[in-house]
């Protein structure tokens, strides 16, 4: 089920599901998922709400047990072993910081519970308030804090312990918008320095994009596509996975010869175009799509997407054209701004590398839940 | 005109309220003191001085120069009052750590139960509230009694040989105490704990703590808001708790309510009964101002 991409890291038996499912009665929440992450790995498991990431997280977390399978960390059995226990911590959604401790309480928390002797915790604590720089409010109580210094506090105190994995579940969804940009490249730089295995959770691609070595998309309880931002941009194994990661025009229609790892034909509706099969879109003569992405069309003479402009929109980086074709798919293309640009109602003939262009499988819009 | 309306309606809020506070805290409270400070009397009402509205100022000032504190020096001197405070402080204290005792895993069982059943869980709670006080309290002599449904059933079942004589005395004061009051306890710890975030639980799990430590470290010191105010709302009226110690209690069981009704209705001395009360009260305000006290200066220390 697993499709790594051919960039990914070798394994290394650092964390590795294999084959984990939790069902909750009868819902399936997490089926069947196998996965290896490298020690140091920062690795993001994307998918909406309710695809089983968070269940995946909370199993290696220790607050829920897989209902098959096996979580091992460093070639040890997870199972049985409960979370206080775990040489893995957890940043908390909405960060779960303790209201009645200071923020050095909340940091110096777990180092107490492990009964580090005062002086070394103090010193720990120092550290870590300086590493997400909020020495200056040690003293205050978490409700005194804005969001951001929240979330510092929370990276804080699961940092504390020096866990092996820290998991961090939508670290920055409570953050707005300017505030998180500037957080991710924080959170990446500390993830580099510290060289700790991070586990992201989150519901946002961009912020998948931005932070993680490896990204894992999750859908209906499945892994359905693993691997580095690009690969799953430029090579999604299904339409699920192209529609997550960024804008696309899909065209349906019917493969021609050739498997995985070839160029193939899809007869469609605007005549036969190409496309590049990465994972294996379908036997010959099976309905599949053709994922045409904004950049990857461009104006040319020579195109094989004749058309007339609907409209331009113009987005300061680029211009958005939506281009009508005579067989009904509407394209959507980006050109660069401060160039000419066609007026609506103006025909226009796009052109694409096949290359560029990825065949997938016709599903279904989502994969729904497991069976 | 708008800015009229506006503070009227600003005003109107704090003027009901303590005008509320006055009509009935405030007035009686100066009767009753006012009373405490009068002497007995073979007469309507049962006390003297009373107040001659028609001498104007000088009725004021011979109303006060024959007020004295004769009553509260008896309180002093005879013994049976200070045991009585003593028996009633013992009860209240007892019985509201026993109530917390008990009250505390009901509430978190309650607050842990499927959201679902919440609201039922919480009504049932109350549901005793619709029977009257007094017949349940009456009923609980049937259960206690020599012969009564807890005697018959502990020889039943061959654990007793003989009728505890449990009723009068002061571990029936004390069962009757823990029944009546549970509620008051349960409840606004219930309260607490049900706004409780699980997800502080698991961080604390999560950090290292087992369950124990995570309910000693981060569950107890929140709900204790919930304790305190359910330990108040118990410790207060039981203090001056009358039917109870009354119906249930023995002769050693002697507890101010009792007294007060006695000073009352059997001496008829209403002042006396008044210094009582006056008494009773400082005795539970003392403790619940100190605590007011120290819980303002411990905010205002935080940052």
């Amino acid at each position: 089920m697993t499709t790594a991409s051919p960039a990914s890291p070798p394994a290394t038996g650092h964390l590795r599901f294999e084959r984990v499912a939790k069902r909750f009665g009868a819902v399936t929440a997490v089926a069947e998922v196998s996965l290896d992450l490298a020690a140091g790995e920062f690795f993001c498991l994307l998918g909406p709400s309710g695809c089983g990431k968070s269940t995946l997280l909370r199993m290696l977390a220790g607050f829920e047990e897989p209902s098959a399978g096996r979580i091992l960390l460093d070639g040890q059995d997870l199972a049985g072993t409960p979370p206080h226990r775990r040489p893995v911590n957890m940043m908390f959604q909405s960060y779960a910081l303790f209201p009645h401790m200071s923020v050095a309480g909340n940091v110096a928390y777990g180092l107490r519970q492990a009964g580090m002797p005062a002086a070394e915790r103090d010193a720990r604590v120092a550290e870590m308030l300086r590493l997400v720089r909020m020495e200056e409010y040690a003293g205050r109580r978490p409700d005194r804090l804005s969001g951001g210094q929240r979330q510092r506090v929370a990276l804080a105190r699961a940092l504390a312990r020096r866990p092996r994995v820290l998991l961090l579940d939508e670290p920055l969804g409570a953050l707005d918008r300017s505030l998180r940009e500037a957080t991710q490249g924080e959170l990446r730089a500390l993830q580099r320095r510290l060289g700790t295995t991070f586990v992201v959770v989150t519901h946002d691609p961009a912020e998948a994009m931005t932070l993680a070595d490896r990204i894992g998309v999750m859908e209906g309880g499945r892994l359905v596509q693993v691997g580095r931002a690009d690969a799953l941009y430029e090579r999604p194994a299904s339409r699920f996975v192209a529609g997550l990661l960024g804008d696309a025009t899909l065209i349906p229609g019917t493969l021609g010869a050739g498997g995985a790892g070839e160029r193939r034909a899809l007869d469609t509706a605007l005549g036969r175009l190409e496309g590049f099969d990465a994972h294996g879109a379908g036997p010959e003569g099976a309905p599949g799509l053709l994922v045409l992405r904004p950049e990857r069309l461009a104006p040319r003479p020579d195109g094989e997407l004749p058309g007339t402009v609907l409209d331009a929109t113009y987005l300061g980086d680029r211009v958005m054209l939506r281009v009508a074709t005579a067989a009904g798919p509407v394209l959507r293309a980006a050109v660069p701004a401060g160039g000419a640009v066609p007026e609506p109602g103006a025909a226009l003939r796009l052109g694409y590398a096949p290359e560029a262009a990825a065949l997938v499988p016709e599903g279904p819009v989502s994969a729904g839940a497991p069976a | 005109m708008t800015a009229l309306a506006e503070r009227l309606r600003q005003v109107a809020g704090p003027v009901l309220a303590f005008g509320w506070l006055a009509a009935f805290f405030g007035l009686p409270f100066a009767i009753v003191l006012k009373i405490s400070l009068s002497d007995p009397a073979t007469a309507l009402p049962p006390y003297t001085p009373v107040l001659d509205w028609e001498a104007g100022i000088a009725g004021w000032a011979n109303l006060l120069a024959a007020l004295d504190f004769e009553n509260y020096r008896t309180l002093v001197r005879d013994p049976l009052y200070l045991d009585a405070a003593l028996t009633s402080l013992a009860v209240a204290a007892g019985g509201t750590a026993l109530l917390a005792v008990i009250g505390y895993p009901i509430a978190y069982a309650m607050a842990r139960a499927a959201r679902r059943w919440q609201p039922l869980l919480v009504a049932l709670m109350v549901v005793p509230f619709w029977t009257s006080f007094l017949i349940r309290v009456y009923a609980w002599i049937a259960i206690l009694k020599g012969d009564g449904f807890l005697n018959r059933a502990l020889l039943a079942l061959g654990l007793i040989d003989q009728p505890l004589a449990i009723l009068n005395s002061p571990a029936a004061v004390m069962v009757g105490v823990v029944y009546a009051y549970l509620p008051f306890m349960v409840l606004p710890l219930y309260a607490a704990l049900e706004r409780l975030d699980r997800g502080l639980i698991e961080a604390a799990r999560d950090l290292g703590a087992s369950r124990l430590g995570a309910f000693l470290s981060i569950t107890l010191p929140l709900s204790l808001p919930g304790l305190v105010a359910g330990a108040l709302l118990c410790f207060i009226p039981i203090v001056g708790e009358f039917i109870i110690p009354d119906l249930l209690g023995g002769a050693d069981t002697l507890m101010l309510g009792r007294v007060l009704w006695s000073e009352f209705f059997s001496n008829r001395d209403w002042p006396l009964a008044s210094a009582v009360a006056m008494a009773m009260l400082l005795l539970v305000a003392l403790p619940v101002v100190l605590f007011r006290e120290a819980e303002a200066r411990r905010l205002e220390r935080e940052p």
